[in-house]
């Protein structure tokens, strides 16, 4: 795996509003068939990355290429090659199953017919046969998550950016959800994801820790552990954070 | 001495039964959660404990107040704190303050020592517009928003959500403080290690309390056997588990998968040869006591699931 090129290729990234400064000068490879755990505490700076890493906001400076793509000159090639899913926006509520499946899909250049071949498969897969065309807006937050996840993927990107995925989501579905991304990993593609669920971050190939817009940390999950000395990501998450009362004299908190 | 009592309560929007039966006791000074994913009817509740909307059916009282007869007399002793931000973002810190203890009909002054370990941590930002505030920092004003009245009773709807988890940790911190002051409080969360940090938790699930008990009691009450296997290939491991034989149920728990036997007779030894013809290396198989999340879990698998339930 170390041998391939980087998927996502960040050197040096800063990205300013203002005096601000929201990322501090970020260098990391994501590599082809990861899933990468992007963690930090609120207002470290991870949506701004993001937003970059998805094209939808240019750096003040630094070189990132994100499927091959670069972020100030080529944003329409890297949307058309990732997928995005956050917890506060994911399907239209007032469209079915079918309906949304389709939108996706068309959004993406895919043709009616494959569209409608996958997605009677992938209904099929998700045991949501009887629901096809049942409106989102009647189905449990579980659901919706597990198939706002496949939309995501439905076009078959090579990087998948997944916002606080399973935020507010049951137990059991949270950990189906996660075999979903294992699979989705298995099947080659790269998973970006972020989460307040710490339980999770073990579950990445490898997580990085955002304070104060700057990486901390980035390791494999068993790595992170032994190097700060402790029994979990919790713990290295609350060891990394800074001391509080000098974040907060910051305005950081 | 008992601070919130609720009897029956139900109530459903349209089709969905967002309450279905619901009955605790909250004694004075506690403090109470409860536990369960979003749609399990923490936020219905607390409206109607608020006085904010009216229950179908059953009856409810708040430090001997009905809540729907006597809402007047009960807001000027609650303090709630909604899950969504809801104070005004185009106001500043120290104005959101001032607006909300100068409907209580009091001052900062007069209740400052009751918030001030609080406060004095935005204090240095207090000219700042509350809608420029990062998330750590809207969760301390909005509890201060709500203390500022000295409430009796405190309702903290999803104060952690979102929320990173050393801010999550500082916030427990203040709520023990609070509770200390002889505060009742009762806080939702869908965070199922935060559990441990009540003096007792009801757990939610469609509108419906599977359980209530102190947190170590619940772990005591579970009853199934309970594993924590490991081995170098987690996603192999998860398959595999799957099709083991003797499977009960096996969930990734960050590090490890927690499985649990069909029958009490099980050995380690049978896993371990499995694991090993499957080509697992490094295998760890290891009895664990169980924490909230698996007995929510267990809980889950015994209730009946209302499919579309949920809104």
């Amino acid at each position: 795996m170390e041998n391939r090129e980087p998927i996502i290729r960040v050197r040096n990234l800063v990205k300013k509003f203002g005096d601000f400064v929201a990322n501090d000068n970020l260098s990391f490879d994501v590599t082809p068939g990861e899933i990468f755990g992007f963690l930090g505490a609120n207002g470290a700076g991870k949506t701004t990355a993001i937003r970059i890493l998805c094209g939808l906001s240019k750096p003040t400076s630094g070189e990132i290429r994100v499927a091959g793509f670069d972020v100030y000159h080529e944003t329409d090639l890297i949307k058309r090659n990732i997928g995005y899913m956050s917890q506060k926006f994911s399907l239209y509520e007032d469209l079915t199953v079918f309906e949304n499946i389709r939108f996706y899909g068309g959004i993406y250049g895919m043709k009616f017919g494959e569209i409608k071949t996958l997605a009677e498969e992938l209904i099929e897969k998700l045991g949501l046969t009887e629901y096809r065309d049942t409106l989102i807006k009647s189905l449990p937050l579980g659901w919706k998550q597990k198939l706002a996840f496949s939309v995501a993927i439905f076009h078959n990107p090579k990087i998948v950016f997944l916002d606080e995925p399973t935020s507010g989501v049951d137990p059991i579905t949270r950990r189906q959800f996660w075999e979903m991304i294992y699979e989705a990993a298995h099947n080659g593609i790269t998973v970006f994801v972020t989460t307040h669920y710490m339980d999770e971050a073990e579950y990445c190939d490898r997580v990085s820790i955002m304070v104060d817009g700057r990486i901390e940390a980035l390791d494999t999950p068993s790595e992170l552990v032994r190097t700060y000395n402790t029994t979990d990501i919790n713990n290295v998450f609350i060891k990394i954070a800074r001391d509080p009362e000098q974040r907060s004299k910051e305005g950081k908190i | 001495m008992i601070s919130i009592k609720a009897e029956y309560l139900y109530k459903s929007y349209n089709k969905v039964q967002a309450l279905d039966d619901i009955s605790f006791e909250v004694d004075k000074g506690e403090l109470f959660g409860f536990i369960g994913p979003d749609g399990a009817g923490k936020t219905t509740l607390f409206r109607i404990l608020t006085t904010l909307i009216l229950m179908d059916k059953g009856h409810a009282t708040v430090e001997g107040l009905d809540v729907v007869k006597d809402y007047q007399k009960l807001r000027t002793i609650l303090g709630y704190m909604p899950g969504r931000f809801s104070l005004y973002q185009d106001l500043t810190v120290e104005e959101n303050l001032q607006f909300f203890a100068s409907i209580f009909g009091t001052t900062i002054e007069e209740n400052y020592d009751l918030i001030s370990d609080i406060y004095v941590q935005i204090e240095p930002f207090k000219d700042r517009l509350a809608g420029k505030l990062s998330g750590g920092m809207k969760q301390k004003l909005a509890l201060s928003c709500a203390m500022i009245h000295k409430p009796e009773v405190l309702v903290l709807d999803e104060p952690t959500t979102g929320v990173d988890a050393v801010s999550r940790t500082e916030f427990w911190d203040m709520l023990k403080k609070l509770k200390s002051e002889g505060i009742t409080i009762i806080v939702s969360t869908p965070y199922m290690d935060e559990a441990e940090l009540c003096d007792r938790v009801a757990l939610m699930q469609h509108g419906r309390i599977m359980k209530i008990a102190q947190p170590n009691q619940i772990i005591k009450d579970y009853t199934e056997k309970l594993y924590a296997v490991k081995t170098n290939n987690t996603y192999q491991l998860i398959q595999d588990l799957k099709q083991f034989s003797e499977t009960k149920t096996s969930f990734p728990f960050g590090q490890s998968i927690h499985f649990t036997p069909t029958d009490d007779s099980f050995k380690i030894s049978n896993l371990s040869k499995y694991l090993t013809k499957s080509g697992h290396q490094n295998i760890g198989i290891e009895i664990i006591e169980p924490g909230v999340e698996d007995c929510f879990m267990a809980l889950m698998a015994k209730e009946p699931i209302d499919r579309g339930q949920e809104s």
